[in-house]
Parts: structure tokens; sequence; C-alpha cells
């Protein structure tokens, strides 16, 4: 720095990869947005802004540290990597992520990279132990952490080159490098925040800080005329359209802006849009805005109080919505049983707590608006923000950009109607990045559940009745309360026969953040309890619980509790066969260790199991996929597919699948994917349908135009199809046919002389007054150990194992379904131990606490494959089934360690503590 | 940008600068910066003035006198964590260890962590079982004080706004001396603490202890010493089951609040557990006789 290294920077020198670079910024700024937006290094991400996530990790003069914690002032000197740097750093560290499928959505893997980068620098070969400790301090949510650990320690094979060999023939079943696995560990792939027009204004959401509270505005026009570079103030005067959305078809109750009254901390109330400086310089108390606050209404049982104010006028009794399931009598079925238990079960908000908070752009083209957003439904995000505009829908385009992780959090709108507003009545790009107090301040959370149930069975051990009532806590709007209070009565008696079931449902508005989708859609909540339930019963009739659950294991052949007959693909007996022999040796060695204490351990060990089934797609609803595959006269490939990939991997399953399909080796195509305006709808990435539902209509639009092709050559569907460059040959037995694809008609308008299409909606049938019919065409199963350790004195849980078996139809890429089932169990360990949103309490990620890599143990996984006709290859899906039965077995474990059953999730160590005093009183 | 940043290159530069303004104090950022998020996600203001102390080169050494050690007050934890530091600054190595993840154990400082006197400050516990005090100069003066006398409460501290803590002094111990510490979290990684225990002992030759220091943090406004339980200790073997002598009286200075990390009985309760740990552990380790 010049004068004399005082007073205002005049100029920031360092080296940044390798090379000298000048900067004039703001001495005070952050690293991390002088990397990204004065150097276009946008691989660092911003997940926190407070040191509490670590994607933003970098390396100082060889060390790892937070780059937005690091004032620009401080990098005078320094000698600065960012992932874009590390190839010259750490060889082969980047291949060993992708050959071991350490990255899925790819939010979190710069700074992993750069966090191990430093470890490996000085140590090539760690242990465990170290490694852990070196990444520590990045969170991921979606690969729970064992794929990461695996691929530091075997990076030093990876040094000089290697890699993975593209498999010559089939590719399903392969555990095929995620495609768009080289952009992840590059830093390359484009996220929410990393692209936007260079002339973007910038929008900046202005949020009640009360629950509820009514609000009027002053003169805005007068505040704003008083702040060089602030171009607008936008409130729900300046929505041109409807101001609602909401993901049900009939409810769009959330509005884009408040309109005078928000109904939870956070609600957007007015929205900031200029330049960057000047919105950042804004101090809402300067803002003119009147505000009446009124007591909000908190939780359940307040909302369902007698004269509890309404949260929403329309709903006087708080009452969204009701559901229920009548199957047999559960009277009868309670008065023939050997054993009756019941129990209770209160569980809090959940935060996706994806390390992408929501962000994008939107820009005006004529009369037509384009917005790229972190997605999971690009079609849903369309409609709304058509109405929100008062356009037709074909009038929006929703460009997805690379999802930083969802797990039903992105299915909702959150930046995007802000952005079309703005865009739109401006004329200007407009970009938007939420902090992360916002994202989780006002996106949706799990909703938080009552459950109380009880149920029944016979001397020897079978199921013969369970009777649930679920309250829950949908927050200030609808978004998926009516999915949840639908999915819940359908799945609440768990993966098992029962005759008489009968289930109720309630859904009640609160002034809190709306409760949406999140990976399980209610039925982890009811799971929670119902598995408790099923092992008070084992006990009662002093049988295994484990053996309790494979006798009562739901077969092919038996009906659900919706009636619906299982015709195949119903593996969970499969799955605990297989675990059984764990179970036997995992539950022999803790009953060993704690009869040696004779009962005097600080220490005692608990073995548990969980089990779960779980519809793929939408409730008894029409959830259909379209995709097209189409070959050009040049000989492009072109696979035109629309569902969004979260980080799961369905970019690369849709195109494993297709490519067989069709003949072809993943590598001879180009992939459009997931744009409004140019891929057919496949529909929303949730319910655990990409897989299923995509992947089936990928799978006959292969084969669609595979018959296509073979019909020009005559050929039978034995033969093999060969693409070289523009040459496309069809060889059948003997005979070899070349087809000029120069000289076949237009096919379609794109110029496409071939085109495939497939379409694949999941048979099913409406559900009656019971709940009775044929909600989903197929279902997931699994069950799961934990193996864990509790210490009695501190209420504290310690895992040491879990085991996983999963039926999931035919692994398509088993390196991506483990991913999958690692990811799930650690926010099942985060559900079951540690994850508890408090508005206004716990909404930044130090407060509100996600496992990290210390805290997921070693996980087995054993792939069940029972066939699912109906799946592409015999596939289903595996999103949501992954996570939900390891809360129970976690469960399940601390009562066979304590025998304390849990009545409050997250068993936070408080609340064992207090539970294993009040039963030692 | 409105604010003011002034990085000076040399200890007195930063003494003229002090009383100039109000300033807000930043060496590795780690308090300063989550602070500003969470004032921006709500449109408050952000510090404005801010005095940068990471040129102060000369703050950020380890060096040995005759009678202490000094910890210039811009040693990052990582630096003590890799020091030569003896063996009894375990219980400061070890707190060090918690302070985060490694990214911020490489930028935090161990004086930083004091200035921002947070209840559940890791570094409290470990200073004071090893007696150290806080040097704070001014242009005009040195002072040293105690650290129980320089954190005064919840944020705050005797720190003038003219003064800057240049350095962390810790009276050298018998080499045999031992110390350690532990910290109750709801996970592995990157947690507040609930509840956490430092302890030092030194024992004579026939394994008898001689001075002992316990304390405890985030139980408390301020991380406690447990005194009456350090008196205890004087004289007992220091293979002897001691875990006993963490009783409810021991800890009865320890004044709790309930939070979302756990509630206020539960945080007694389980000091009360890791303290008995806690001088278990000694036990365990015959090797701290002298």
């Amino acid at each position: 720095m010049n004068d004399g290294g005082r007073g205002k920077a005049t100029g920031i020198g360092f080296t940044l990869n390798g090379r000298a670079v000048f900067s004039s910024a703001d001495p005070f700024q952050r690293l991390t947005n002088l990397l990204r937006d004065e150097f276009g290094l946008t691989g660092t991400k911003s997940g926190c802004d407070a040191g509490d996530c670590g994607a933003c990790t970098v390396l100082l003069d060889g060390q790892q540290v937070c780059a937005c914690m690091v004032p620009a002032a401080q990098a005078q000197g320094a000698d600065i990597v960012t992932v874009e740097g590390l190839g010259r750093v750490s060889g082969g560290l980047q291949r060993a992520f992708l050959h071991h499928g350490a990255a899925q959505c790819g939010i979190c893997t710069p700074g992993m990279l750069m966090a191990a980068a430093d470890l490996l620098s000085r140590k090539p070969q760690p242990n465990e132990t170290e490694i852990e400790d070196a990444i520590g301090g990045v969170l991921c949510r979606c690969t729970g952490y064992r794929q990461i650990v695996r691929a530091i320690a075997d990076a030093h094979n990876f040094i000089d080159g290697g890699g993975d060999i593209p498999a010559e023939g089939p590719v399903v079943g392969t555990r095929m490098a995620r495609v768009d696995g080289d952009a992840k560990v590059s830093g390359r792939d484009l996220f929410g925040a990393d692209d936007a027009p260079a002339d973007a204004l910038w929008l900046r959401p202005v949020r009640s800080p009360h629950a509820r509270a009514r609000f009027t505005f002053g003169d805005l026009d007068t505040f704003r005329a008083a702040r060089p570079g602030l171009a607008a103030i936008l409130t729900a005067a300046d929505v041109p359209g409807e101001n609602g959305f909401g993901i049900n078809p009939h409810i769009k109750d959330q509005p884009a802006f408040a309109e005078g009254l928000a109904r939870f901390r956070g609600e957007v109330v007015l929205a900031l849009v200029g330049e960057r400086a000047a919105v950042e310089a804004v101090t809402f108390d300067d803002l003119p805005i009147d505000w009446t606050i009124d007591d909000p209404v908190t939780g359940i049982e307040e909302a369902a109080a007698d004269g509890a104010p309404p949260v929403q006028a329309e709903h006087p009794d708080n009452v969204l919505t009701r559901g229920g399931l009548t199957k047999g009598d559960v009277d009868t079925g309670f008065a023939a049983a050997a054993a009756t238990v019941e129990g209770t079960l209160q569980t809090a908000f959940v935060e996706h707590a994806y390390i992408e908070p929501e962000a994008g752009f939107a820009q005006r083209i004529g009369d037509r608006i384009e917005i790229t957003a972190c997605t999971q439904s690009p079609y849903m995000d369309r409609d709304d923000c058509a109405r929100i505009l008062g356009l037709a829908p074909d009038a929006v385009r929703i460009i997805p950009s690379a999802c930083g992780g969802g797990f039903g959090g992105k299915l909702d709108l959150s930046v995007q109607p802000l952005l079309a507003v703005a865009a739109w009545t401006l004329g200007r790009p407009v970009r938007c990045t939420y902090t992360r107090i916002e994202s989780m301040a006002s996106s949706t959370k799990r909703h938080p559940a009552n459950v109380q149930g009880r149920a029944a069975a016979d001397a020897e051990g079978i199921l013969l009745a369970i009777d649930m009532t679920a309250a829950f806590n949908t927050g200030a709007y609808a978004s998926w309360g009516p999915t949840v209070a639908d999915r819940v009565p359908v799945h609440g008696s768990g993966p098992y026969f029962v005759p008489n079931i009968r289930m109720r449902t309630q859904s009640y508005f609160t002034n809190e953040p709306p409760s949406g989708a999140f990976r399980g859609f209610g039925v982890p909540q009811a799971a929670m309890l119902q598995e408790q339930l099923y092992d008070d019963l084992a006990a009662a009739l002093k049988m295994d619980p484990f053996e309790f659950r494979h006798r009562n294991a739901i077969r092919v052949g038996q009906p659900t509790a919706t009636g619906q007959i299982l015709e195949a693909s119903a593996g969970l007996a499969e799955c605990l066969d297989a675990l059984r022999p764990q179970w036997e040796t995992l539950r022999r060695d803790a009953e060993a260790v704690n009869a040696a204490a004779n009962g005097v351990a600080k220490i005692r060990r608990g073995v548990g199991v969980g089990c779960m089934w779980y519809g793929c797609g939408n409730t008894s609803m029409s959830n259909p996929s379209t995709v097209r595959v189409s070959l050009a006269p040049d000989g492009r490939l072109t696979l035109f597919n629309g569902a969004v990939d979260i980080g799961q991997g369905s970019y690369t399953v849709v195109l494993q699948i297709c490519a067989d399909a069709l003949g072809l080796p993943p590598e001879a195509f180009a992939q459009v994917l997931g744009d409004t305006d140019l891929t057919p709808d496949a529909g929303k990435t949730s319910a655990s349908r990409q897989t299923f539902v995509t992947g089936k209509a990928a799978y006959l639009a292969g084969r669609d135009l595979r018959a296509q092709i073979l019909r020009l050559a005559n050929a039978g569907d034995s033969a093999e199809i060969r693409l070289d460059g523009a040459r496309l040959t069809v060889r059948d037995g003997e005979r070899n046919t070349e087809l000029p694809l120069d000289n076949l008609p237009a096919a379609d308008a794109s110029g496409a002389v071939l085109s495939g299409e497939g379409h694949f909606d999941p048979p099913t049938e409406p559900l009656d007054e019971n709940g009775q019919g044929k909600p989903y065409a197929t279902y997931g199963f699994a069950a799961q150990i934990a193996d864990l350790e509790v210490d009695m004195e501190l209420g504290t849980v310690k895992l040491r194992r879990i085991v996983a078996a999963h039926d999931v139809g035919r692994a398509i890429n088993p390196s991506l379904v483990e991913g999958q089932i690692y990811g799930g169990i650690a926010q099942g360990i985060g559900l079951a131990l540690m994850e508890e949103y408090i508005p206004g309490r716990t909404e930044n990620l130090h407060d509100y606490l996600i496992p990290t890599v210390g805290d997921v143990p070693e996980i087995d996984i054993i792939l069940v494959e029972d066939s699912e006709p109906l799946g592409p290859y015999g596939a289903k899906g595996i999103g949501e089934p992954a996570l939900i039965p390891t809360a129970p077995a976690i469960f399940s474990a601390i009562r066979h360690a304590t025998g304390i059953k849990v009545t409050q999730a997250p068993l936070l160590p408080h609340r064992l503590f207090d539970a294993l005093r009040a039963r030692d009183l | 940008m409105t604010h003011l940043y002034e990085r000076p290159q040399n200890l007195d530069q930063a003494l003229d600068l002090l009383p100039q303004q109000e300033w807000t104090l930043l060496a590795g950022g780690t308090d300063i910066y989550p602070a500003a998020t969470e004032a921006f996600a709500w449109g408050r203001p952000a510090p404005d003035r801010i005095l940068d102390l990471s040129a102060l080169s000369s703050l950020g050494t380890i060096a040995e006198t005759a009678t202490a050690y000094r910890i210039g007050s811009l040693v990052t934890w990582s630096q003590v964590i890799a020091s030569d530091l003896p063996d009894w600054f375990d219980c400061l190595r070890l707190a060090g260890r918690e302070v985060g993840g490694v990214q911020i154990q490489n930028r935090g400082t161990v004086a930083g962590n004091i200035c921002n006197a947070s209840p559940a400050a890791d570094g409290v516990p470990a200073l004071l079982v090893l007696d150290a005090s806080v040097e704070l100069r001014s242009a005009a003066a040195i002072r040293t004080l105690p650290i129980a006398d320089f954190i005064r409460g919840n944020r705050r501290t005797d720190r003038r706004t003219d003064e800057l803590v240049t350095a962390i002094i810790i009276p050298k111990r018998d080499a045999a001396a031992r110390s350690t510490f532990r910290k109750l979290g709801a996970r592995r990684y990157l947690v507040i603490s609930i509840a956490m225990v430092a302890a030092l002992v030194e024992a004579d030759g026939d394994g008898r202890i001689t001075f002992a220091r316990v304390a405890v943090g985030a139980c408390s406004e301020v991380a406690q010493r447990l005194h009456e339980l350090e008196s205890a200790l004087i004289g007992r073997a220091i293979d002897a089951p001691l875990a006993a002598l963490a009783s409810d009286e021991a800890l009865s200075a320890l004044s709790p609040i309930g939070d979302v990390r756990g509630s206020a009985t539960y945080r007694q309760q389980a000091a009360t557990v890791l303290v008995g740990r806690t001088l278990e552990a000694f036990r365990s380790h015959p090797e701290v006789t002298a």
C-alpha cells in the first residue's frame, strides 16, 4: 500500500493462482467478493459469510482460510490459491473426487478441495483422523462426507494421470463418473450467484423482522430519490399480475411481496433495486415503514386453541387441510391384541441448509422474461412467475443454474418472483443473492409435527392395528402442506402389512416460516414414532425387534394401507435378510459390552433397526415426464432432458438409461438440460421420481429413436448401431447398412432428421374418502441398522456405524445411488440428534447445527435389486428413502442402550439427559 | 464506501491512531465478519471504522523470558497448536483445536478470542488455569492485569479505547505440570460449547498435588475458576480417585443460562461430569508427577 501503509488503501497487490495481480478494492471488502466480482473467480463460493460452512475456503500463504472473513486489505503481499489454481498445486485430488463420487451438487466441492489440498501439501497420505480434522470446517449437505474422506485418502494414487476409462458396452449398472463432474471439481460450474449480465442491477429484499405485523409505507419515492444509485423500491403495488404463488394448483396464498401484513419473520415487504453499493448501503431503520406489531401464533397448540387469531383470514380455524385413511377396523384389531402400546413424538422445524443460498438473475427480452436461478422445478416456476407478471406461461423462460443442493427447499419460489417483477418493470437485468440468514429465515422448512399413536399385535407378533394422528405446523403459507397431509396417511403404518389402520392428519397455519417439502414430505416425522411403537410391541411380546419387522414386512401380493396389492418389487424382507448377519453380530457385541460393565457403565452401547417404504412420484396425481433425443444431419445426437440435476446425478443417470436404450455410448450424446424453452417438461425434481419417471421416459425415447433407425436399416432389435461423426451405420449380423443422415428429411423444427420421444406418467388411481386406492406406481424399501454409544452421564450419542440395505429396483449407477444413501443418512442423523430451526434464534449455520464430517460414522451399504417392472431397467427412486429409516434406527438403538423412548426430536444431549434422570428418579 | 479503514504498519502508528476514533479492532476477522453478516441481513449498519492490526508483525510471535511465555496478540490458534510450548500448554492447544475449523484456527487469534469476550470463548478457561495476564498498551502506558480482571462480562472487557492488547503473558510452571481441556457440544466440529473445562496440576515427587487450577466455561457470564475445588485438590495423590471432588458444591459458583444448546440445569450437571472426568484423566496419566 502507498500512503505509508496508512489511510485508505490505494491498492492491494498479491499473487493469485501464481499470477501477480493488483486491486483497488475497498479494504474491508471480503476476499470472497474480491475474488468473485473483481477477478471473476466464481469457483470460490459464498455459503454463509460467517465462517460456518467453509465453502469459501482458499489457500492464503499455503494455509486454508475462509475467504469470507479475510479483508481485502490483508491480501496485500499474500499468495492466494483458489480452486481455479488448484490443478497446479494438487495433481490428482480432483480426479480422486470424481472417481469416488465425492462431488454431488458441487457447491461445497471447491472448499473441500482447498481444505484437502492444504492437508495434502503437508501430508500426502493422511490418515482418516487427519482428513477429518482438515475438512472439519467445511460443511457438505449432500454426500454424508464418506466419499470425500475416501477420495482424499486415495488422492495420492491419482497424481500421475490415471482416472476412469470409459466402459465398453452397456453403461446401466456401471459407476460412470457424473457427466457434470469436471465442471464441479474445477470450480467452473455456474451456480445461481455465479453469473449475471455485467450491467445487472442488484436486488436486496427487505424482510419483516417480526413474526406478525401490519405495516404501511411512508414516502418511498423521496427515500429513493435521495439515494443515488437506487433505481427502484418495489412493493406489492408493483406486481403486474396476481401477487400470489404456491405449489398447489389451487392455493396461491403466498405473496411475492407482503400486502400490509407480514405473516412470518423473514417475509419480503419490499425490494431495493439499484447499484450494488447503493442497495447495500441502506439501513432498514431509515426506510419509511410503519410497523404495528401483533402477537404471533406460534406452534400447533396456539394455532389450534379456541379463539386463536387467524393467520390467514380465509382460514378462521387456522386449519389448512385435513387428511386421513381408514382400512379395516382398528377397534376390532385392538380388541384382538395380545399387546397394545402407545406413544407420542414432537418434532421441530428442520432447515434444508443447502450450502448454496438462493440466487439468480432475470432479464426482459422484449415481451418475454428469462429467469436464471437455482431451482428444482422449472416448469412450476415458469407458471407461477407468469401469473405474477400477468403473462402467458410461454412468455416466461426458466433456465436453471447449477443447483447447490435442494432437498425439497428449492421447489418453492424464492428469488424468482422478485427478480421477475424487477426486471420486467425496470427493463434492466436484475440479480439477487440471498444471504445465509435470509435464506434460512425465508425458505421453507420440514413441518414440525405432533404425532400420537397406538399399535397392536397378536401373541405371535403379527401386527393387528395402528391408529395415529399427526398435527403439522405448516407455517404462514400452504406450500406443500396438503401434500404432507396426504402422504403421511398412506405411509404412516410403515412398510408392513397391517390389516386395520386409522390415520388422521391436520395442518395448521402459524406465524412461522412456511413448511414445505423436505426429503420425505412428512413421512420421516411419522416414521420416527411408528417405528418406536413397533419396537414397543416387540418389547412387550419379548421379541427381537428385527424379527418382529421381518415377520411383518409387507411382501408382494399383500395389500398396503391403501388396499393396493403390491405386484412386484417389494424388497423389505430381502433388505432385512441382507442385514441379519450384521444385526446379530453388532447386537451381540453391544450386549456383551453392556453386560461386562455390570450396570455401572458411563457409556452404554445400543444397536437398533429402522425400516421404511416410500412411494415414488406424486400421490395419486399425474406427474408425467417427457424426454426427447434427436439426431441432426451432421450426426449430432442430442438428449433433451428437462429433469434438473440438483446434485443427485440425474443428468448422468438419465443419460445412461437413454444411451443403453438407444445402443450408443454416453460420449456420443450432447445434452440440453432443464430449460423450459428447449426441453420438454420432465416435472420437478422431487418425490424420488426422476430416475423412475424421467428415466423411464428417457428409456422410451431411446427405444423410439432406435426403432426408427433400425426400421430405416431394415434391421432387427439385436442389431448394433454405430455413430462416427455424421456416419450412422447399423450392423445386423453380417450385414452393414450405412444411413445417410444428410439425405433424410427434417423431422422437427430444430432440423433434426430423426427424433425419438418418450413419455411416462406412472399409473396411479385416486384415493377414495377412506384413503383407499393406488396412490403410487411403485415403492422403495429400506432397512438400516444404527450402532452407537450413549454417554449416560452427559446424554450425548456417538454413532459407531450405520448399515443400510436399500431396495432400489436396479442401481443404474451404484456410485450415485450410494451417494444418495450416504447423504440421506447424514441428514437423518441431523434430524435425529441435532437439527432444530427456531425462528430468530437459529437462523445461521453456527446456531443451527448440521452434521460435520466428524458426526457421520462409517456406513456400510447393501444394494438390494428387486426389479420394478415399470421402471427403466427395473429402477425406482432413492432420494427420500435414503433419509427416512436413519432417525428411527438411531432411536431404536438409543432405546436398546438406555431403555429411553424418544418423545421429542431432535434428541439433543440435554433432552436425553433429562429423560435418563427422570427415569432414574 | 463511507467507512474508515486503517492498517498501521507498526505499533506506534497503531497506538497513535487508537484515540482518534471509536475503532472496531480487526485482527483475524473471525468475529468481526460474522457480526457484520448478521447486521447486514437485517439492515443494520456494519462497523464503519476499522483498525486492521494484522500488519503489526511484532505482535505475531511467541517469546520466552526467564519467568514467562509471551503470546503476542496476533498469534493465531494454529501457531499455538503447532508451537513447541511445553506440554503443560496442552489445555490451550486442545482448546485451540476446538476453535471453529482449521480455517478459523489459521486466522483467529488467541487475544481476539478474549477481547471478543463471549461467555463461550474456547480460550478463556485454558488461559485462566494458566494464570494468564493481559498486557495492554496505550501511547502513554503499559499495564498488565490478570485475565479474570480483564474480561468484565458478556462481551465486555477492561480495555480502554486508547489501548491495545499486545500480549498474553503466561508464567512458567514446573516442567512436569500437566494440563488438559474438554469441550461438550452437540456435534464434533464447528460447535459452540455447551460447557467446557480446563485444568492444570503440578505434583511433587510423591505424586501429591501441589498446585491446581480448574476452570469452567460457557456456564457463567465469564468463565470461572473453581477455587474451592482447587484448594481441595492440594495435597491429594494425583493417582487417587478425584472425580468425586467434582460435587455440586464445588461447582456452585457457576450460573449457567438455558439457551438453544442446552438448559441451565443440564449445563450445570454436564459441567460437573466434565470436571470429574478431567480430574480422572490426570489419574490415568501418572507421568504428571514430577
